[in-house]
């Protein structure tokens, strides 16, 4: 059953899907260790969903191949399902239904011995004893992220595919969320979480980005840093405004972005870059520190270079 | 283990359903409410003029009385002469079966009485279990025999054919004898009510999974289509009892209607008509897109349902190709079911042949719908 590398948990190559005459997601290769936490990044529309659920049978590729779990994605979907996790973007489950009787329902459908003991043992982990009688509709935003995820972990799964987890989460109660993540994945589950946030993507083992269906880098946060090849600096005083629309009429300056009383200039030719502005570093109003690339840089630059292949792509 | 239709699964399906259906206050009082409005509603009749009535004739007297009344029923709109060499007890089969409108039978010796001036009595036994299919009918009889009787009277007969007829009419209207028109509407009503409430109760099952965005969740987990469109529909047979019940206590101490049949066979004959309708409901609820699709084509399929069914107007009283569309429809049969149960006293044998029409109408549809169910979210 299981092909050749039993290293992968996720391992396809090629994958593709169009919406009508859309292609949602392009030549998908995708690699995901056992046990590591494994980040999906990409700009609204670019795919990770559409790849999220193609992992998990829930749609069908138009090409492509690989395996999930040992289990081709293709034929054997049924044997995926038992063992993946998936948690949707919006929440899915049933908001008429109290907390208990979902995951009771979960239970069930998953044919879970002791179905009562998991679900008393689920409840009194989440910390919702309590409140287990109460309608899954009624909890807060954070509450029901919670309760998904547990919903999902009820039937052991050996791979998580967490679709926009803790969008609309606030920032404490996600950073329980991802203390929990992270214990999951020391205990041996695989981890496949998309976010938007950049502190999220860096508290992954890997990453991937996808803009326009396509993949773009993946490795770890300092693989892409390094390889990014881009020198940032930053600025302090003067009138940033003026400064940054000067700033960006430099051939050399890809990104001029402001952080609070600070500017952040980068580039990809970071001697080019440097040249042209000498002339700054020479002004007292200014003081310049060269900084460390952050992944926002590396990820806005990545999706500059995307749009322009996609423009000439529609030009030609 | 995986690929296999799991009972487990299905009992987890049935449970979320039940607790869905329960929470769901407004929708529940509705689906009681309803047959409570449309009793109310419904006390009047649908008169219509069915002709072409199939009538058998059992004639014991071979005179030309009883040809020249024959050849002038044949002559008339309203009768269609299909048996008229009839045996007594195999007429009234048919009557009872429902495979005659009328029974008339023309006694031995019939001639010589008339001849004699003794008046004698032709008998018409009519199924008057729908009223409105046989009052114009026999309007029209007394009328046409008649006349049909003074072409006959001629020469030293001709006394006979004076103002007062030469005759007597018997007519024993079967199964209704005061053709009463709620013990043909109520229940009639109930297959109606059943029809319009569990197609649409259920054409909403599948669709509003979607639409709440849950449908995503319950395909990712290891349900199998037969699981997930048997557990939807479960709960609803409860419901539809829950409204049989309403409407057999409405038509026994409102309306007073008879039941003369098997109560315990009716509700069996419900039970298959109940989850005919659900699999439509359901069908519809795999094709459809939407809630509002699903609701468009529950509508699109009420529509002839209540036309060409036999409930709105006789069934009889159609042309050709709109029976034959009727003879589609689960409630043309549950009509002549419950009709034939609570009024003429059908038992199993009688009433097969339309039991077994809304047997095989489920399974197609059950086909039809689990064909169509999407597996994935392409």
């Amino acid at each position: 059953m299981s092909t050749a590398n039993d290293s992968w948990a996720i391992e396809v190559k090629g994958l593709s899907k169009s919406f009508g005459a859309k292609r949602v997601v392009d030549q998908l290769d995708l690699q995901v260790r056992r046990g590591e936490i494994f980040g999906f990044l990409g700009p609204n529309g670019s795919g990770k969903t559409t790849s999220i659920r193609m992992l998990c049978g829930l749609l069908t590729p138009d090409a492509g191949r690989g395996q999930c779990l040992g289990y081709d994605i293709l034929s054997d979907s049924a044997r995926i399902k038992r063992e993946v996790g998936y948690m949707t973007q919006r929440f899915s489950f049933y908001e008429d239904l109290s907390i208990r009787e979902n995951l009771e329902f979960v239970a069930a459908v998953y044919r879970m011995p002791r179905q009562r003991t998991v679900v008393d043992e689920a409840l009194r982990e989440l910390g919702l004893s309590d409140r287990q009688k109460q309608l899954a509709g009624s909890l807060s935003g954070g509450w029901k992220q919670r309760m998904a995820l547990a919903a999902c972990l009820l039937h052991r799964p050996k791979l998580l595919l967490l679709d926009e987890p803790t969008a609309g989460v606030d920032p404490s109660a996600r950073r329980d969320f991802w203390a929990e993540i992270h214990r999951l994945a020391a205990s041996g589950i695989t981890v496949l979480v998309s976010t938007h946030y950049m502190d999220e993507a860096e508290r992954c083992h890997r990453l991937a980005y996808l803009a326009y269906g396509k993949l773009l880098a993946q490795g770890s946060p300092t693989e892409l840093v390094t390889t990014s090849g881009l020198s940032t600096w930053t600025v302090i005083g003067g009138d940033i405004d003026r400064l940054q629309h000067e700033l960006l009429q430099l051939s050399a300056s890809e990104q001029v972005v402001p952080f609070g009383n600070s500017l952040h200039v980068s580039s990809a030719d970071g001697a080019e870059l440097e040249r042209q502005l000498q002339s700054y570093f020479e002004r007292p109003d200014l003081r310049w520190t060269r900084d460390q690339v952050r992944l926002e840089d590396v990820f806005i630059h990545l999706m500059r270079g995307a749009a322009d292949n996609y423009a000439e792509g529609a030009a030609r | 283990m995986i690929g296999r239709f799991s009972f487990a699964r299905l009992g987890a399906m049935v449970r979320k359903e039940f607790i869905q259906v329960r929470r769901d206050r407004l929708t529940f009082a509705m689906m009681i409410g309803i047959p409570v409005v449309q009793l109310a509603l419904f006390g009047f009749a649908i008169n219509s003029d069915p002709k072409h009535l199939p009538t058998a004739v059992v004639v014991e007297d071979h005179s030309a009385f009883s040809r020249s009344l024959l050849a002038s029923m044949q002559a008339s709109d309203y009768f269609d002469l299909v048996e008229t060499h009839a045996r007594i007890d195999a007429a009234q089969g048919m009557l009872r079966d429902g495979d005659v409108q009328f029974l008339l039978t023309i006694p031995t010796d019939f001639a010589r009485t008339l001849v004699r001036g003794e008046r004698p009595a032709l008998l018409l036994e009519a199924d008057a279990s729908d009223p409105a299919a046989t009052s114009n009918a026999l309007a029209v009889l007394d009328p046409l025999v008649r006349s049909a009787m003074t072409a006959e009277l001629r020469g030293p007969l001709a006394s006979l054919a004076t103002a007062s007829a030469p005759f007597e009419w018997n007519v024993h209207r079967l199964y209704n004898p005061e053709g009463i028109t709620q013990y043909n509407i109520v229940p009639g009503l109930m297959g109606v009510i059943l029809t319009m409430t569990m197609i649409i109760m259920t054409a909403l099952g599948v669709t509003r999974e979607i639409e709440r965005g849950t449908m995503e969740n319950l395909l990712a987990m290891p349900v199998r289509p037969l699981e997930v469109l048997i557990g939807k529909i479960l709960p609803y047979v409860l419901v539809g009892y829950v409204q049989v019940l309403v409407i057999l206590l409405a038509s026994h101490y409102v309306f007073a209607v008879p039941i003369v049949g098997s109560l315990a066979w009716l509700v069996i004959c419900v039970l298959v008509f109940i989850v005919a309708n659900l699999t439509v409901g359901i069908t519809f609820s795999s094709i459809a897109r939407n809630q509002t699709q699903a609701m468009q084509m529950g509508f699109f399929f009420f529509l002839p349902t209540i036309l060409l069914s036999g409930f709105m107007f006789p069934f009889r009283g159609m042309p050709h190709w709109a029976q034959m569309l009727g003879e589609i429809l689960p409630l043309t049969h549950f009509l002549r079911l419950v009709r034939g149960i609570m009024l003429k006293g059908y038992g199993v044998a009688e009433s097969w042949p339309n039991l077994w029409p809304l047997m095989v109408f489920t399974a197609v549809v059950l086909a039809i719908g689990l064909k169509r169910y999407r597996q994935t979210l392409d």
